[in-house]
Formats: structure tokens, sequence, C-alpha cells
């Protein structure tokens, strides 16, 4: 009843609830993004996204991640300013490290490297810069236009969207992953199975029953968390690979020239740039991991859309409009679902609506409704923060550019400290950086044996919704059959239902087709067949006793999910299973990146640097974080980096120095080990 | 950035005119503890988000003003398990300086009543110097509000359905109510937070709901004002003598107390009753509570009461809670204590009754 209200309101009042709320809201929003305290929160937020953007590996998830403990007590347009600003940077900044280090800066400008690298070896990486600056720039400004018309039309519809609907979006987001399987599509079932599986370990959300934990082991019953999920499956094997491979980042520093080439260069394809910006948005609209997507898209799209093809990854300024043009503008796709539904529209979003409860915003139809002011400063502030932060990658660009030439063994160890650190702030036991080196370990394992992370993590991300929701909706719908089957099918089957579910079918159809053009891993070495297959009886082990364990669960509500997906995901890993019996050991599904490429040739060996993380750990446990970092960071850089005693301790004073001053501004502690539980120290080392 | 404070003042005004912050006279014995130079940390077992991150954070700068020596007070956050591992961390503390406060809430006093294996922790154990309170209205779709006059009567055939955070949560409050009145409610399980809640209701998935008095204000009262909802009854407050009476900021509206007295069937003594009025007491009445470790001293505790007391008679105080807490009453010194006491210990048959209920109208069992 109340949703045919919502239908009615949209054919009267439509036009007169835009004139009277809407746009004075978005003039209010205008007036508060330009007040010089917003503005400096922008730009702070800007500049923090610019250094961590620039750091190979790190995106919005662990920059957002190290934000979130300033949060709290901010002014909500500060703060959000603070985070919009990180957020519209790291696409634009992240091309310094695909353009000049040939290593994507973070997930969502993967395919950037292909063509970016190359022209930058040419001599062209002014030229390349520009052209990825200007795509950003306009795509992020689009991006935020359409967020804006995406809002006014969605006011009045959003009480049409209940829970069937909302569990239809969250499928639409899991049919991504046909998109996402990359080279063997049972893969990619499994990785996102795994993914859903690893979210729904704890408390049940409904009945509170135990999955998979105990409340022997507390750390357990809360489940896993966002945080530390994100950093492991993507930051610590991209740490790991580029500090096996110690190479000292780009040779002599220098960008050439070319800028003006450059934004020529894009003016010259702005319908292609528009087209990609268009892919970009769609993309992030749809709830998921839009950001390791969008770029193989465009970057097929541009391929597949040009008649001279042969210049793609060597060096092609298309290549590098396209990914840049759809990355930045997914930004303002992204935040509709997130805006609208509170529903994230991908791994960074999710974290970015951790933030806004922490500003005492709750993002969802309420806000979009009563609080149209805050949407739209939203919305502005990503607009704004595109221009700022193109603005400044240009104007710092030469410094930025004498940064990569720093040798990655010198960074590593400040990145492990600021993971850590970021790890340790979601629950401030012991047990995050436990959990953080195990799924870390995990995500260097699926990195090796091609399995989609992007995949594991929409799985991971969506599982809490996909279950609450299929819960609520399956009990709604119950009550209303048990009022009439009339009314019960009424519920199920809306228009919007069907057609989202129609959206689904052509989400799957259009995925399968596109998925040849993503390669997270773009070499596909194999080797011989026993490791892949000792890693998938490892993952079908797990999830044999996941299913066993869901089994003896007595509540229906708590039991129905994970025993439904582990089935689903154990059928694919045994005809996985038995796919590798019969196929050769060259076949893909025996990709194995210790074989073949990059990481095979590293001069260090996975276990050893891992070992060197997993001793900060062992230490962390006997010692607390801070004593264990100071001798971490002093035998890294005496043994791994081969400095002498002076620079070795220098450099360790500097990173403690700073995590010590970020965790006083902060009135943080640190993780305490054994030692602290014996004898009481002074802060830090509590 | 004046704008957003000057709406949420103005949003709260209108509780303030309508309600009392309740101060009791100051506690008797114990000189003040000096502690200059100090770092106090107030613990709660919440993450930085949620409610009781910002009641910690409202209160963390009043009492570094207040405390004598004026000593630095960060809000630390040990959250996990639904906040028993930081309750688990608390009962193992020895501080006895005044260094270490402790704030819990509804959703630590529950598992607690209801005997949950996580639960390590013992209220007895520890020294209450604050208690804060809320409120809670029940509200109803305009359609079911018309056949509402008081009583639920005439709506013992309708099929409610109500979105609830568990049962074991502070919902129990309200789904012990729906069955004494004898409705027949379908409890959707699963959402996250009172909001959505109140969206199922917006949206016509749910058609009975209830929110805090902060929220019901700020959310609910726009659908009233508009006739999409009308509200029912409210849990009540506990006046002085520890009885249910209207609540001061909705005196308009009935407490379930009447109501349930309106209503065939449903009984306001007996165990059923009693229990809903210790459950309520601990989820609402006094929902959270700032405590000192057994081992601080009475000179502590009473350093504490005063400190507390000081910033209840702040001239501005009203004022100040309004904007980040609502208006609720703030408990401090005996008055404190009676509320903890009421909050922790509930009779073992109201305890059983309400084990046994869990078990058969929702199959979950705690053991």
């Amino acid at each position: 009843m109340a949703r045919a209200g919502a239908f009615r309101a949209i054919s009267g009042d439509e036009l007169v609830d835009i004139l009277t709320t809407a746009l004075p809201a978005m003039g209010e929003a205008l007036w508060l993004v330009f007040q010089p305290q917003q503005l400096m929160y922008l730009v702070a937020g800007v500049l923090l996204g610019l250094s961590i953007g620039v750091l190979p590996g790190l995106g919005g998830i662990a920059g957002l991640s190290l934000v979130l403990p300033f949060m709290f007590g901010m002014e909500p347009v500060s703060g959000l300013a603070l985070m919009v600003g990180l957020i519209a940077v790291i696409p634009t900044s992240d091309t310094f490290s695909s353009v000049l280090l040939g290593i994507p800066g973070s997930s969502s400008s993967q395919a950037t490297v292909l063509d970016g690298f190359p022209l930058s070896r040419k001599g062209h990486a002014a030229r390349a810069l520009s052209a990825a600056f200007a795509s950003s720039l306009y795509g992020g400004l689009l991006g935020a236009l359409v967020l804006t018309g995406f809002i006014f039309v969605a006011r009045p519809l959003i009480l049409a969207f209940g829970l069937p609907e909302m569990l239809m979006i969250t499928i639409l987001g899991l049919s991504m992953v046909a998109i996402l399987a990359g080279r063997v599509p049972l893969k990619g079932i499994v990785a996102a199975g795994l993914g859903l599986m690893a979210g729904t370990i704890g408390a049940a959300g409904a009945g509170g029953s135990l999955r998979m934990s105990t409340y022997e082991i507390p750390y357990l019953v809360d489940g896993l968390q966002l945080v530390i999920v994100g950093l492991g499956i993507y930051a610590i094997p991209e740490i790991v690979s580029l500090l096996r491979q110690d190479r000292s980042i780009a040779r002599g520093g220098s960008l050439g020239e070319g800028w003006g080439q450059g934004v020529r260069d894009w003016w010259a394809n702005k319908w292609l740039s528009t087209k990609c910006a268009a892919i970009g948005v769609v993309v992030g609209v749809i709830p998921g991991l839009g950001g390791s997507v969008v770029d193989w898209l465009a970057y097929g799209y541009a391929v597949q859309s040009s008649k001279n093809r042969e210049n793609f990854g060597q060096g092609d300024i298309r290549g590098v409009i396209a990914p840049e043009s759809s990355n930045n503008a997914k930004e303002g796709g992204g935040l509709v679902p997130t805006l609208i539904f509170g529903i994230p529209g991908s791994g960074s979003m999710a974290v970015f609506l951790g933030g806004l409860a922490l500003l005492g915003l709750s993002p969802g139809p309420h806000m979009v409704r009563q609080d149209l002011d805050i949407t739209y400063t939203i919305v502005w502030s990503l607009a704004l923060a595109n221009v700022v932060g193109a603005g400044l990658c240009i104007l710092l660009s030469k410094q930025i550019a004498k940064l990569t030439t720093i040798r990655f063994t010198i960074l590593a160890p400040y990145l492990f400290m600021l993971i850590a650190f970021a790890a340790f702030q979601s629950r401030q036991s012991l047990g995050d950086l436990a959990a953080l080196v195990a799924i870390g370990l995990l995500g260097i394992l699926l990195r090796r044996f091609d399995y989609s992370r992007p995949a594991f993590l929409i799985g991971f991300v969506l599982s809490n919704q996909a279950e609450a929701f299929a819960n609520m909706a399956n009990q709604i719908a119950g009550s209303r059959f048990r009022r009439g089957w009339e009314q019960g099918f009424e519920y199920i089957f809306t228009p919007l239902s069907i057609g989202l579910l129609a959206l689904t079918v052509l989400s799957i159809v259009v995925g399968m087709r596109q998925a040849k053009n993503i390669r997270e891993n773009i070499d596909a070495p194999t080797g011989s067949k026993r490791a892949p297959f000792i890693f998938l009886g490892c993952i079908t082990a797990y999830l044999v006793v996941a299913w066993i364990d869901a089994f003896t669960i007595t509540r229906m509500g708590d039991k129905i999910f994970p025993l439904t997906v582990g089935t689903a995901t154990l059928l694919a890993c045994f005809a996985l299973l038995f796919q590798m019996r019969r196929l050769p050991e060259t076949h893909e599904v025996f990709v194995d990146l210790e074989s073949g490429g990059d990481d095979a040739k590293a001069p260090y060996g996975l276990w050893r640097t891992l070992s060197w993380f997993l001793g900060l750990l062992v230490m962390s446990g006997v010692f607390g974080l801070v004593i264990a970092l100071a001798l971490f960071f002093v035998g890294f850089f005496r043994v791994r980096g081969g400095f002498n005693w002076a620079r070795s301790i220098l450099l360790s004073a500097a990173g403690i120095a700073f995590i010590l001053f970020l965790a006083w501004v902060l009135g943080r502690d640190f993780p305490p080990g054994l030692l602290q539980s014996y004898f009481n120290l002074p802060w830090p080392f509590t | 950035m004046t704008y957003f404070t000057a709406r949420r003042v103005a949003r709260s005004a209108m509780v303030l005119a309508a309600s009392t912050a309740i101060s009791t006279a100051a506690m008797a014995g114990g000189h003040g503890v000096d502690l200059s130079g100090e770092t106090a940390e107030f613990v709660i077992p919440f993450s930085e988000s949620g409610g009781s991150a910002r009641w910690a954070n409202f209160y963390a700068p009043l009492l570094n003003e207040a405390l004598t020596g004026n000593p630095t007070v960060v809000v630390r956050y040990r959250p996990g398990a639904g906040s028993t591992e930081g309750a688990n961390w608390f009962q193992q503390q020895t501080t006895d300086d005044g260094t270490l406060v402790f704030g819990t809430s509804g959703s630590t006093q529950f598992p607690y009543l209801l005997g949950d294996q996580r639960v390590r922790y013992e209220y007895q154990d520890w020294q209450p110097v604050l208690a804060s309170g809320t409120g809670g209205v029940v509200y109803l779709p305009p359609e079911l509000g018309a056949r509402f006059d008081g009583d639920f009567d005439d709506l013992q055939d309708e099929i409610f359905l109500y979105g609830s955070q568990g049962a074991t949560t502070l919902d129990l409050v309200p789904l012990l109510a729906f069955e004494m009145l004898g409705l027949d409610v379908d409890a959707v399980f699963g959402i996250e937070g009172r909001g959505d809640g109140r969206l199922m209701f917006e949206r016509g998935e749910a058609n009975i709901d209830y929110q805090t008095s902060a929220a019901y204000i700020q959310s609910v009262q726009p659908l009233v004002d508009q006739g999409l909802a009308v509200p029912a009854f409210t849990y009540g407050s506990l006046d002085a003598d520890g009885n249910i009476v209207r609540d001061p900021t909705f005196p308009d509206l009935p407490s379930f107390r009447e109501v349930c007295e309106a209503t065939a069937g449903c009984e306001t003594e007996g165990l059923a009753w009693d229990a809903w009025k210790a459950f309520f007491i601990s989820g609402f009445a006094a929902q959270k509570m700032v405590y000192l470790p057994g081992s601080a001293s009475a000179d502590v505790v009473a350093t504490y009461t005063n400190a507390f007391e000081a910033i209840i008679a702040r001239p501005d105080f009203a004022e100040l809670a309004a904007a980040e807490l609502g208006v609720y009453p703030q408990l401090t010194g005996e008055a404190a204590r009676i509320a903890s006491d009421q909050a922790t210990n509930v009779t073992p048959e109201a305890r059983e009754f309400v084990l046994n209920w869990l078990l058969e109208a929702y199959g979950i069992s705690l053991n």
C-alpha cells in the first residue's frame, strides 16, 4: 500500500519537489562546500589521497582505513570533505606509479599500465600523464554530474525499493563475478564463493548462531573485518611481490616533454573519453567491486571500437585515456547505491560508509530524502576534489616523479608498519595482526594461482547483505503468504524486481563475453600440476568443514545461507578438480605465477619475504608492536636493505617517530605482547 | 558548519521544553582525589561508530573540566563480541587511582542478565557513578492507528510484522510487550539498526515499529505530522520510587503500563510483567552507565560522583546534552547505584521466564 503511494508521488509532486526541496538543498550544499574550513579539509584529503595513490598497490580501501580513526567528532561536512577528497584523487594519482613504474598504483589503474608504461619508456611520460589527468578530471566531473541526476530521479522512487528489490540489487552485484572470473570461469565462482563463506564467519546476523567460530576465540565471533580483508587481499600481496623484486623503482625520474600534447590527445579522443566515463559510471552504480573491473572494461572497449589496433600495448595514448576516464567516473557512480540505499558500491565505499557512521550520518533512503543538503555536499565535494586533485597532480608531478626513484626496500617496511597499525585499529587486539597475516597469505596464494581477488572481495563485501536481505525478504514473504497468496506474489514480483532480474541476466551474459579483456595478471605462466592442485584441495577442505559446521546449526535462518553457498561453491570446486585431472599441465587452469614471469625471476623467495612480516607478528606477540617494529626496522634495513648501522638506525627512528606521532595525535594504543602482561610499561609500550 | 549544529539544537529544543534533567543530591563521604597531570581512560566496549561512542565523547571533555586537577580524559574503544569482550577485559582491571572508567550499555547488560556464556564479568563487583536513561515509542501505520483507542483489543486479529535486530538484543523489550498484549507479531530478524526497522515501516513492509526517543523525534515525528504514522505508546519512564510512569518527554502518550492495563489479557503484575519491567529498566531506564573498577577507593568514587554532578549542574548542560544525546535523565550518586542495581538484577523467575519464552517463541537457546 505504501509502495503504491510512492509511485503516485512521482507523477504528481516531482516537479514541486525539485523546486521546493532539491534546488535549495543544492544551493545550500554548494555554499557549504566553499567554506574556507571545508576547502582546507578537502585539500588535506586530496593531499593524503595523492600520497596514498602514488604508493604502488595502495588504493581507496587502504587510504580510507588509515583516516577512519580521525573521523569521530569531526564536523560532518569537514569529515565528508576529507574522505571524499581522498577517494576522488586516488584514481588520478595512482596514474603516476602505473605510468612511471609500470606497477598499478591501485586496483583501478591496472589497465593504464599496458600503454602508459611503454609511453613513459619512450620518454613520453609527461604526455601520458597529462592525457591521464585531463581524462581523470573529465571523467570525475561527469561522474559527479550523473550522481546529481540520479539523486533527482531516485528520490521519489526510493520507497519502492523493498527488501526483494534490495536483494536483487545485491545479486546484480554478485553477477559481476561473471566478468571478473578471468581465464577460467569456475575459478571465479570458487573465489566469490569463498568470499561469501568468509563473510559468514562469526555470529550470524539474524539468530546469533556461531559459524566456523567458537566463544573460546572471541575474536572470530564478530567475524572478519572489511579493513583487514581489504588490506590482506590487496595490499599485502602487492607489497610482498614488489619487495621480492626489489626494484629501485623508476630510473632517472625525468618526465620528458609533452604536457600540451597530452591534453590535445585527450581532446582529440573526447568521445572515447565520454563513452569510457559512461562505462565507469554504470559499473560504479552496480554494487560490487567497480574499481578493479572498470579500467579493464574501458580498455577493452577502446581496443574493440578502434580501427587501428596494432599500437595498443606498445604506447597508444588511447590506452591511457580510456581507463583513466572511467576510473574517476566510477566514484560518482559508486556513490549512487552507497548514498541512496546504504549498499556499498565497492570495497572502498564500504569503508566510506563506516566513516559516515562515525560522523553521525546514516546513508540510505533517509539521508537522501531528509538530509538532501548533506547528500549534495558529498556530490559537490566529489566534483571539486577532482578539479583540485588533477591540478595538484600536474603541479607536483616533478616532485612526485622523484619520489618514485626511491628503492622499494626502503618504502616497504613503512608500508608494513602503516598497514599493521591500521589493521590494529579495527579491533585493538593482536588477533587483528594475526588475521591480517592469515588473510594476506590467502591473498598471496589467490594471486599466485590466478583466482580473481576482486571476485573474492565482492563475495565478502556482499555476503552479509545477501544473507540478511534474503532472510528478511523470505520472512516477510512468508508472513504475506500467511495472509493470502495474492499478497505474497504482489510483494515478490514487482516491476522493479523483475526489471532487476532482467538486468542481472544481461550482466551475466555481457560479463561472460567481456571476461577475456580482464587480465588481473598479465602473464599466465603454468608450471607443474602439483601446487595448484594442493591449493584447490585446501580450499575444498575448508569448504567441506564450513559446510559440515553450518549443517550442525539448529536455527534454520542461520544455516540456510552458508549451506546453500557452500554447496554451490563445493560443486564448483569438484568440477574444477575434475578438470585438473583431465587437462594437461600447460592449461590455464594451472596458472602459477611462481613458475614464470616477474615473480619467478624475483631475487627473493616468497616465503623468505613473507617471513619478515611473520617475524613482525611473532615479535609483536612477545614485545608489543612498538618494540617489535623497532627490531623489525633495524633488522630489515640492515639485512635486506644492506645499509650500514647508522643509516639503518636513522631510517628506523624516522619510522617509529612517525607512527608514535600518529598514535599520539589520535590517542591510540599499540598492540601489547606477552611482555606487557608481566610488566606495567608506560605509553607507547603499553 | 553552523547550519548543521543549529538545526540539531532546534530539533532538540522541543524535547528540552517538555522534559527535565534529573539530578540527585551529592553522595556523602570521601575526599576528592587530585588527578592533575594524569590521563584518565574512558573505555567503552564498542567501536567508534554508534551511540555509546557519541555518549562517551560527549562526557570526556566535560569530565576533563570537572574532575579535580583537570586530567586528560581519552576515550578508548575495545569493541568485540557484542561488547562482552571489553567488559570481560574491564573485569580484570585493578586500577585504583581513578585513571580508568568504563562505560556500558544495554547491549552489555542483556547478555549478563540472560546468562550468555561469553559473559565473564560481574556487575556487582563494579562501582557505578553515572546512569543515563532513554525511552522508546511504539508506533503504527495510520489505518491500524485508527483502530487503536488506548488498548489493543480491536487489533487482536491483525497480523503484525516487526523488523528486529534479534530477540536477545534491546528488541527483547518490545517483542515481550507485543506478546503480553496478545498481538500476533511476525518478527523479521536480521536488521542491523533501528533505522532499518523504520525504513521497513516506511516502505509498508513492517506495520509496527519502535524508535528510541531521540530517533523518534528526529525521524518519526515528521511522519506523524504528515499523517504517515500514529504513535501508540511509550515504554514509560522510571520515577524515583522505581514505578513506571509516563515518559516526561512524551507526556501526551500513554505508557505501556496504561495500555497493558486497558488491554484484555495483559497483566501489570505477575511473572511476565516483572520480567518485562526488569529488562525495560536494564535496556532503557538505565541504558548507559559509567563504572569504576571494584578496586577504586571511596575517595575516587566521590571524585567522579562530584564531577558528574558538577557537569549536570552546569547551566549549559541541558543545551549541550540536547544537541548530542537528547534529553534523558542523568543519574549520579545514590540514584545511579539504585539504577545500576535495577538494571543488572533480575529475579531468577523473571530470567527463567524470558529464557523459556525465547526458546518457545524463537527457538533461541543461550546455553
